[in-house]
């Protein structure tokens, strides 16, 4: 019988995850948060959490320069703009920065593109492994009909990102990583075949790769990513005059449907 | 002036007040006159399919949604997007937080609207040839790339932890094929279930009547979804509110539960002589 698989977990979880023994310790992967992990950076200690190993301070530093780097206190990009709703219909801030967080899950930004470019690389680095050419592994791809996340960019032509990651990656050690030459190739070809150009999210990935980060964790290394570019849009917003966050005229809505019509009894 | 910036729809149209370009004098649905007929003629179903449709449905077509609708009201405590708000109401939170952290929780592979979404589309795939159920089933993915969606983990459609339909599965589903065409989704559901429950030696779940009966309304994988996910809220809501009375003494915590399975015991400092 399916359900008597429940009975094992209805009242019992076992894990090595940790513990809070309340009032007493908190164990986070076998060491206590308070004794062993409390000299760790907050992202240090986020890493750490998910890994569930210390990946060491290089790359503790590298992610951060991920995260200072998409840091854009400004409310056009859309998931500031929802914080910044926000504030301006004045809701709570947690509202406000989970809106925005849980839609910046979003598939021309954000969490498809980077776990896609991850995947892409990793399955990129197999068919080289395998004998085949990086080139022709970028041509199969984009003959599926597939995306090539990483490579062009939905409002500009060029990345502001990439150098600064590139000036982070030499200074932690990761600028001649296998992956990252790989980006850089595919962007040598598709840039020489379809004039394509490369955005961070292709940098990032390979640099991801060569970490050696599953897309799993890659995933939720990045979901907090863009909260500090929020919290100064909802504030600001807030501080302004209520619903004044570029209000909408109804001409402004262009309507491109049917005519108007009878509905009838 | 008007703004630089606009907003393009193809089924809501706004009408301007004289004297307020910001207020509406009157809203157009898909060409219908919201405030002047709409709200005083059609039922909240009809409205709903107007929306999603574009189309005033036919009055059977409203009838199936608002049963679907009430099959899905309340799944109750157990049901993981309820008992997310429950945590949510319990603990005093805001009433927006329940409902969000319902709809994050009904949007997984397991029970919620990312399953249904896999079913609607493997309607469109397989329609009523039931091999090709079989065959879809064991492989639902698209690719085989990683994605910000895991792989699902059991045929969509189904209880991996379940071993017969439900009684109150059974009678939803037997309402709603009342409410369906003859020759669709729903009734093929119900005539072929048990073939394919035998197949997969696991029962259907409400994810598949729910999508059976948004396929019968002609519904896409993606209004499927969003549908679901509404019409599952009216129980996430009531019961994070009755959690929020009675009080977190009566909610479970499930701290004594968990078992650690490494525990490394107290800290204990290091010893001056261990250090040396």
């Amino acid at each position: 019988m399916n359900h008597e698989q429940l009975y094992e977990t209805e009242s019992h979880l076992v894990t090595r995850i940790g513990k809070a023994f309340l009032t007493e310790r908190v164990v986070m992967h076998g060491k206590d948060l308070h004794h062993e992990l409390d000299h760790l950076e907050w992202l240090h200690l986020y890493l750490y959490a998910i890994l569930g190993k210390d990946p060491g301070k290089n790359v503790a530093n590298m992610l951060n320069c991920y995260w200072v780097g998409s840091s854009y206190p400004d409310p056009s990009i859309w998931p500031n703009h929802v914080a910044a709703l926000a504030g301006s219909v004045r809701t709570t801030p947690s509202l406000g920065l989970m809106a925005g967080l849980s839609i910046s899950e979003a598939s021309i930004y954000g969490r498809r593109p980077e776990v896609r470019a991850l995947d892409f690389f990793y399955r990129a680095g197999k068919w080289c492994d395998d004998g085949g050419k990086l080139e022709e592994f970028v041509d199969h791809e984009k003959s599926l009909g597939r995306i090539l996340y990483g490579y062009g960019r939905p409002l500009a032509k060029t990345d502001e990102r990439i150098e600064f990651t590139l000036d982070k990656a030499k200074e932690y050690g990761f600028s001649e990583g296998r992956h990252l030459k790989m980006a850089f190739a595919v962007y040598e070809h598709l840039n020489r075949e379809y004039g394509y150009s490369m955005n961070v999210a292709a940098v990032h990935a390979a640099l991801a790769a060569d970490m050696g980060f599953s897309c799993e964790e890659y995933q939720l290394l990045l979901s907090p990513g863009f909260v500090t570019g929020m919290a100064p849009c909802f504030k600001d917003a807030k501080s302004r005059p209520e619903g004044s966050f570029f209000p909408i005229r109804c001409d402004s809505i262009v309507y491109g449907g049917v005519g108007k019509r009878d509905w009838g009894d | 002036m008007p703004s630089d910036y606009v907003y393009h729809s193809n089924f809501w149209f706004e009408e301007p007040e004289e004297s307020n370009p910001f207020a509406a004098k009157a809203c157009y649905c898909h060409g219908y006159d919201v405030y002047g007929q709409v709200i005083a003629k059609a039922s909240w179903f009809e409205y709903l399919l107007l929306m999603f449709k574009g189309e005033r449905p036919e009055p059977t077509e409203a009838a199936l949604l608002e049963r679907l609708a009430m099959v899905l009201a309340n799944q109750g405590p157990k049901e993981a997007s309820v008992r997310a708000a429950m945590n949510g109401g319990v603990a005093g939170t805001n009433h927006s937080s329940a409902l969000m952290s319902s709809l994050a929780v009904g949007s997984g592979l397991y029970g919620g609207s990312q399953e249904l979404e896999i079913c609607i589309r493997l309607w469109g795939e397989c329609g009523q040839d039931i091999e090709l159920w079989k065959a879809r089933l064991q492989a639902p993915q698209e690719d085989e790339r990683a994605d910000i969606w895991p792989a699902i983990e059991h045929p969509p459609g189904f209880d991996p932890n379940g071993d017969n339909i439900p009684t109150i599965l059974r009678q939803s589903l037997e309402l709603l094929v009342q409410f369906a065409p003859e020759d669709g989704a729903l009734a093929w559901l119900q005539s072929h279930r048990n073939t394919l429950e035998a197949f997969f030696d696991c029962p259907i779940s409400v994810t598949a009547v729910a999508a059976a009966a948004l396929v019968d309304l002609d519904l896409d994988q993606d209004q499927g979804s969003m549908l679901y996910l509404m019409l599952r809220l009216p129980g996430a809501a009531v019961h994070a509110l009755e959690q929020r009375k009675m009080g977190w003494k009566k909610f479970p915590f499930y701290g004594p539960a968990i078992e650690l399975e490494d525990d490394p015991g107290p800290y204990k400092k290091p010893s001056a002589e261990g250090n040396q």
